[in-house]
């Protein structure tokens, strides 16, 4: 199971580490390159779903029966594309965030924001 | 054409959002997505009277038919949820149009218009698809123009509130992918129906239970389900009047809609409520959202924090039928989906008039506000009494219907929850009442309006100058969504209508 499935295992672990960077990181540039570590992993473990043994790369030659399938890939192409425009949202927003705080510390901001509160 | 419509009901509104970045003006924007709304909704209202007895309209996108191509599934489960995005769609351009010119930089108008139309196509497209892959590429549109349309709050607090929000939507965008994908490995198709074909073939493997709670909690996370909720009352709270209004009435409505697809046209009834104890799970975050939210609503200083977490309650109320997996539940929660949309959509309208007008939404600044402003504060205690669910308004009808269907399980601790957070509420909407009606006018100075103003100027200077006169359009969206509460508590035949078909057709059963 571990031999076979090894790629599972290496996926699930590159998930859990963007999860844990995602939610141990107060910076959010890091947050958005941890959310982007754990979306990368789901796409890989897309893409190894689609491999079939002993199957070439999708592109109809001569003299190959077997072919991996290609439908997952195409997936992906979509979901890349929506993952990109995720993170470039993240970043517009934690550059209005640094304009805005002075920083890109969640907890800084937070406290500036808690700050401004006890003055009023 | 008609056959065109389940097409039309996304296309129109994506174009809006290409056609209000190509025009120049702000005006011209407000005038396209007012077109794109009043669309949506004649589009809804023809396609509902369509399958309104029953029939299920089945699209194939570009001709390629199902599964290999993408499929529009138009059934009485999801007209319900198109009907309400279209009313809210129109409320929302009635309200913006003043609204927006006070609360967004002028030269930022039509960008803004540009993702109300992104979010409306997204939220259109999780409810009309047949197809699992498609759901979530709608999911993700409706999410990303959600987070830039939150940034665009006021104060710079929103930024935060919409990174927040980016990052645990995405995680939880990201789950609903791979749920997706597992339910893929095992069947090897991603269109619905024909999932809820295979699956039964390969009950009992990992991947599908997997598949089951990965959606689960991807979907609960996007419907703000306690405890995944963390996201919403900053994203409600920071964001536009007018974003408020669409995300509090639909944006969750519609997850929680996309969640009953999955639950019981895809994966079946058998194996999520029988097999795996998903129902129960439902049952016991639920009750815990209804006890949290109401709770934490009652100790809220500022209005709009306060209905947000009195949503994460009625959320908690609506997957409470969905969990029961009965006819009855079913229909319950979806009456109740309609309900609190309507509702809700009034509070928060009413909470953007406030802001325009008191500068603040904080509670201190709605001291003898019955007095001052009477007709507002008047809807705000009529569609409160709803979120209680005092007898007669929608709130009522649907917490009776939601009871029901509790009765008719042997619920009854569940029941006893629902009571107990109904009580709580009248504790949250008794505080607004009494701040309102009760506690004299704070000495509104000019000096201290002044000061407010700078400190919101701070942070995006000059965007907000308190206004003397509420607009009409404004006033009138408040009136609008405030007498629907009203008359849907009266005379429920057509939510009952509605979300008894839609209970038809998800569960199977002859409902009540």
């Amino acid at each position: 199971m571990i031999a076979t499935h090894y790629t599972y295992w290496i996926i699930f672990g590159l998930m859990m580490i963007g999860l844990y960077a995602v939610m141990s990181h107060g910076n959010l540039v890091k947050k958005l390159i941890g959310l982007n570590v754990f979306q990368v992993a789901v796409f890989m473990f897309f893409i190894s779903l689609g491999r079939v043994d002993d199957g070439s790369p999708p592109i109809i030659t001569e003299g190959i029966d077997v072919y991996s399938h290609p439908l997952p890939h195409v997936l992906i192409l979509t979901a890349i594309v929506v993952g990109v425009a995720t993170t470039s949202v993240g970043v517009a927003i934690a550059i209005r965030i640094y304009e805005a705080y002075g920083t890109v510390e969640e907890d800084t901001a937070l406290a500036r924001d808690a700050a401004d509160e006890g003055a009023e | 054409m008609t056959s065109q419509l389940p097409a039309l009901q996304v296309v129109v509104p994506l174009l809006g959002a290409a056609g209000c970045v190509l025009l120049r003006s702000a005006f011209g924007a407000w005038v396209l997505f007012s077109v794109v709304a009043v669309a949506s909704l004649t589009t809804s209202v023809a396609l509902t009277v369509q399958v309104w007895d029953g029939d299920v309209i089945r699209y194939e996108m570009g001709g390629w038919p199902a599964p290999a191509g993408i499929e529009l599934l138009i059934d009485r489960a999801n007209v319900a949820v198109l009907l309400l995005l279209g009313v809210i769609a129109v409320i929302a351009a009635g309200y913006g149009r003043h609204s927006i010119e006070v609360e967004v930089p002028t030269r930022r108008i039509r960008m803004f218009y540009a993702a109300l139309c992104l979010l409306l196509t997204g939220l259109l497209g999780i409810t009309v698809t047949g197809d699992a892959f498609n759901l979530f590429v709608f999911l993700e549109i409706s999410s990303l123009s959600s987070y830039a349309l939150i940034a665009l709050g006021r104060r710079r607090r929103a930024l935060l509130a919409a990174f927040q929000y980016l990052v645990i939507g995405t995680v939880g965008g990201t789950f609903l992918l791979i749920g997706v994908g597992l339910a893929y490995s095992v069947t090897g198709t991603l269109n619905m129906a024909d999932l809820a074909e295979r699956l039964p073939a390969v009950v009992g493997n990992r991947a599908v239970t997997g598949a089951v709670v990965f959606i689960f909690v991807g979907l609960g996370i996007k419907m703000a389900l306690f405890p995944l909720h963390a996201w919403l009352p900053g994203a409600y709270s920071e964001a536009p009047s007018v974003v408020s209004i669409v995300l509090a009435a639909v944006g969750t409505k519609v997850a929680i809609y996309a969640f009953a697809r999955f639950a019981f046209t895809v994966f079946g009834i058998d194996v999520v409520f029988t097999d795996l104890p998903i129902g129960e799970a439902i049952l016991v975050v639920g009750s815990l959202a209804m006890l949290a939210g109401a709770a934490v609503a009652c100790f809220q200083q500022d209005f709009k924090r306060l209905l947000a977490w009195s949503s994460i309650g009625q959320v908690g109320m609506i997957v409470t039928g969905v969990g029961l997996a009965t006819a009855s539940g079913v229909s319950a929660a979806y009456l109740h989906i309609i309900n609190h949309a309507i509702i809700k959509g009034a509070l928060f309208a009413a909470a953007g008039v406030l802001l325009l007008r008191l500068g603040s939404t904080s509670l201190d600044s709605m001291a003898g506000l019955g007095r001052r402003m009477p007709l507002t504060f008047g809807a705000v205690v009529i569609a409160g009494l709803g979120l209680i669910g005092v007898p007669p308004t929608a709130g009522f009808a649907s917490k009776w219907a939601l009871a029901a269907a509790l009765v008719e399980d042997d619920q009854w601790l569940i029941l006893a929850i629902m009571l107990a957070s109904s009580l709580l509420a009248m504790v949250y909407v008794g505080r607004i009442v009494e701040v309102g009606w009760f506690r004299a006018p704070a000495k509104f100075d000019e000096q201290a309006a002044e000061s407010g103003e700078q400190a919101t100027a701070g942070a995006n200077p000059g965007v907000l100058r308190v206004r003397e006169q509420t607009s009409l359009l404004m006033a009138g969206s408040v009136a609008l969504l405030t007498g629907v509460s009203v008359y849907f508590g009266v005379d429920a035949s057509l939510p009952s209508n509605l979300a008894d078909g839609a209970a038809r057709i998800l569960t199977g059963g002859g409902a009540p």
